[in-house]
């Protein structure tokens, strides 16, 4: 074969000839930073401080990488870029609009703080096992998934994150770890394999895997297309994935059997992908099955947070508490999803932020508190308030949160969520919001009554001060509950945004116009 | 398998197995084969004189963890997508240059480089994991 340039052949319409602005490569700029560090990490396996530190500086650049594109998309609109060169349908698109921009900038905040965190509870044995390669590797996996155009890629970027969760779910190799990894794993490949064969379904429909191409070819085809039963195949699957109600069984098998610093990344970030995708696939893309499924949807989300907060009374083990209150949590975002409404979609985004902030931070803060006591057992805890006043302050602010009371983020999405369920008339969602809500009120203040507020119970050690490498565990939960006070005193800017997402969700022809250019602009809807 | 046989073939048979890995691996941009194929033969390769000969000679040999050949392997791969950031085009496209050396028409893309990291990666964690389980049999 001769060089490729001498034949003529008119590649304007497969291939883009116009250049990429340069800040159009901030939506793949969280992918290529993340595997370049995390490549470097595991070359410098061996060397355990050069290695934290270039994972250190990779979290950082990810940041503020996801800091650049929210700031891009926030001004311009939703940023494209299809890879290779080729045009949309027939090049990977990455396109990320408010939706993806937000999750992907909280992800980078929670990657950070996990990583800052680990420096002082993951051992010099774990990182030479490649902590920091997987957790870079994870939260590449994450946030590109956020950010992906493309359905199947989207599945590639599951692929990715799973593999590194497994690996730093088994780092330790402890007997119960392992227990747990398999039924993180196994239950999670079930939902992947639904997810992959819901794909090969959608492919075999619209001929294509371009998410901003099948939104456009959906109405078309769906009178005659099998549109339900791919949708209800990807309910199964993110629903899984999100660990709703009846599918939550592997989340609290497994969350609490790693490091703290994993678990605490898990909680932030891996069920909110599977939240991510239910609100792209229904409302971007098959918005007509989401007005025929909303009802069964916003049953699961209230069924989702009950259990959830019922759950988490139940438990004697901090770890455990907190992992039913994430499933709790996953009831909030997903009953914005079964209304549908702007206002409920705006809710559940606010939500899934305030979650993903707030569960890392207490999670981080119940690794302290374990730390601190010798043990993860409400019944063995006590005493913690004399030892330390303002670990009980951070602790409350945290309930305070997670709870949804005043003044901190929780309350206003729920003030949202409850709006929107009573605009509908669904006053039982509502209900099940403020229930829900009462009840981790029980929960969370239940783990600081016995942990902080009753005096240590007899013939145990007492508590010391925290250490000086503890301070940097410290620092990192500090640094995300301020972020929830902020988000609960000054709500205004936060709302702005998740209304901005949910009025994008809503209309799915500008997402569909942002990937296809304007030469498609304003035709259909 | 420390049968003399299998032993004195071994070196032979791994060698001659790494540069037809390479050829698979250069032979893959128009025709069957490619850097995963490529990987996998080199790492069997490796697996093949780490059962003849045992794992340390292997681990001597190849300088480097094999993990850290991996992890150079992911480095090559971004990097063949990131030389598309001052071309100016999109991540990962194909850029080809012609160089001529010695009167031969070379032809080099940023394809091959992210090929090649693939057969490091494909090489580089799948000779990890057979080390690992060809040392634990006799450990």
């Amino acid at each position: 074969m001769a060089s490729a340039n001498n034949t003529d052949v008119n590649l304007e319409s497969a291939m883009l000839l116009t250049e990429p602005a340069l800040a159009d490569w901030l939506v793949a700029a969280p992918l290529i930073l993340g595997f370049l560090f995390g490549a470097l990490c595991l070359m410098q396996r061996k060397n355990v401080i050069v290695q934290t530190r270039i994972a250190l500086f990779g979290l950082l650049l990810m940041l503020i990488a996801d800091i650049g594109l929210f700031i891009n998309v926030w001004q311009n609109g939703t940023v494209v870029m299809t890879m290779g060169r080729w045009l949309p349908p027939f090049g990977i698109t990455f396109a990320a609009d408010m939706l993806g921009a937000t999750f992907a900038l909280v992800a980078g905040i929670v990657g950070l703080a996990g990583g800052i965190y680990a420096l002082s509870d993951v051992d010099s044995t774990s990182r030479r096992y490649g902590f920091y390669p997987f957790l870079l590797l994870m939260l590449a996996g994450v946030t590109t998934a956020f950010l992906t155009g493309d359905i199947f890629n989207l599945y590639v970027w599951f692929e990715v994150l799973l593999i590194s969760s497994f690996g730093l779910l088994v780092l330790g190799s402890e007997r119960r770890q392992l227990d747990g990894a398999i039924k993180y794993a196994f239950l999670n490949l079930i939902a992947t394999t639904l997810f992959l064969i819901g794909v090969a379904y959608m492919y075999g429909v619209f001929g294509t895997l371009n998410m901003a191409d099948i939104a456009r070819k959906a109405p078309a085809l769906q009178d005659t297309g099998p549109h339900f039963t791919i949708a209800i195949m990807f309910l199964f699957a993110f629903g899984m994935k999100a660990a709703a109600f009846p599918l939550n069984a592997w989340l609290p098998a497994s969350y609490h059997t790693p490091r703290i610093a994993v678990s605490a990344v898990f909680a932030g970030l891996l069920t909110k992908v599977g939240v991510y995708a239910l609100l792209r696939i229904f409302l971007t893309l098959f918005p007509a099955d989401r007005d025929e499924l909303g009802g069964v949807i916003a049953v699961i989300a209230a069924l989702t947070m009950l259990i959830g907060a019922l759950g988490a009374i139940a438990q004697t083990d901090i770890r455990r508490v907190l992992g039913y209150l994430v499933i709790s949590g996953i009831g909030l975002m997903l009953a914005g999803l079964g209304l549908g409404s702007e206002i409920g979609i705006s809710g559940s985004v606010f939500y899934a932020a305030h979650s993903m902030i707030v569960m890392t931070a207490l999670y981080l803060l119940a690794g302290i508190i374990g730390r601190l006591m010798g043990t993860f057992d409400l019944n063995k805890a006590g005493g913690l308030y004399q030892a330390s006043p303002w670990l009980g302050g951070l602790c409350l602010i945290l309930a305070f949160s997670v709870s949804g009371l005043p003044p901190f983020s929780g309350l206003w999405p729920k003030i949202l969520l409850v709006k929107g369920s009573i605009d509908v008339g669904a006053w039982w969602l509502a209900a099940a919001i403020i229930v829900s809500g009462f009840l981790t009120t029980i929960a969370v203040v239940r783990m600081f009554l016995f942990a902080f507020w009753r005096s240590r119970p007899e013939g145990l050690v007492e508590i010391g001060p925290i250490s000086r490498e503890g301070r940097i565990k410290l620092y990192a939960a500090l640094g995300l509950t301020a972020l929830t006070v902020i988000a609960g005193v000054y709500p205004e800017p936060f709302i702005q945004v998740s209304d901005r997402v949910a009025f994008e969700l809503t209309h799915p022809q500008t997402y569909i116009d942002a990937v296809f250019g304007e030469k498609q602009g304003g035709s259909g809807l | 398998m420390r049968t003399l046989i299998f032993r004195t073939v071994a070196p032979y048979f791994t060698s001659l197995m790494l540069i037809y890995s390479v050829f698979v691996l250069l032979r893959g941009h128009n025709e069957p084969g490619g850097g995963f194929i490529g990987g996998l033969i080199a790492a069997s390769a490796l697996a093949i004189y780490g059962i003849a000969c045992g794992v340390s000679p292997v681990r001597r040999a190849i300088r480097f963890h094999p993990m850290a050949i991996a992890g150079f392997g992911l480095f090559m791969a971004a990097i063949a997508g990131i030389i598309s950031l001052f071309v100016n085009v999109p991540f990962l496209t194909g850029l080809w240059i012609y160089p001529e050396i010695f009167g031969v028409e070379l032809k080099l893309s940023t394809t091959l480089v992210f090929d090649i990291g693939v057969y490091l990666v494909v090489l580089g964690s799948i000779t990890s994991t057979a080390l690992a389980l060809e040392e634990r049999e006799r450990d």
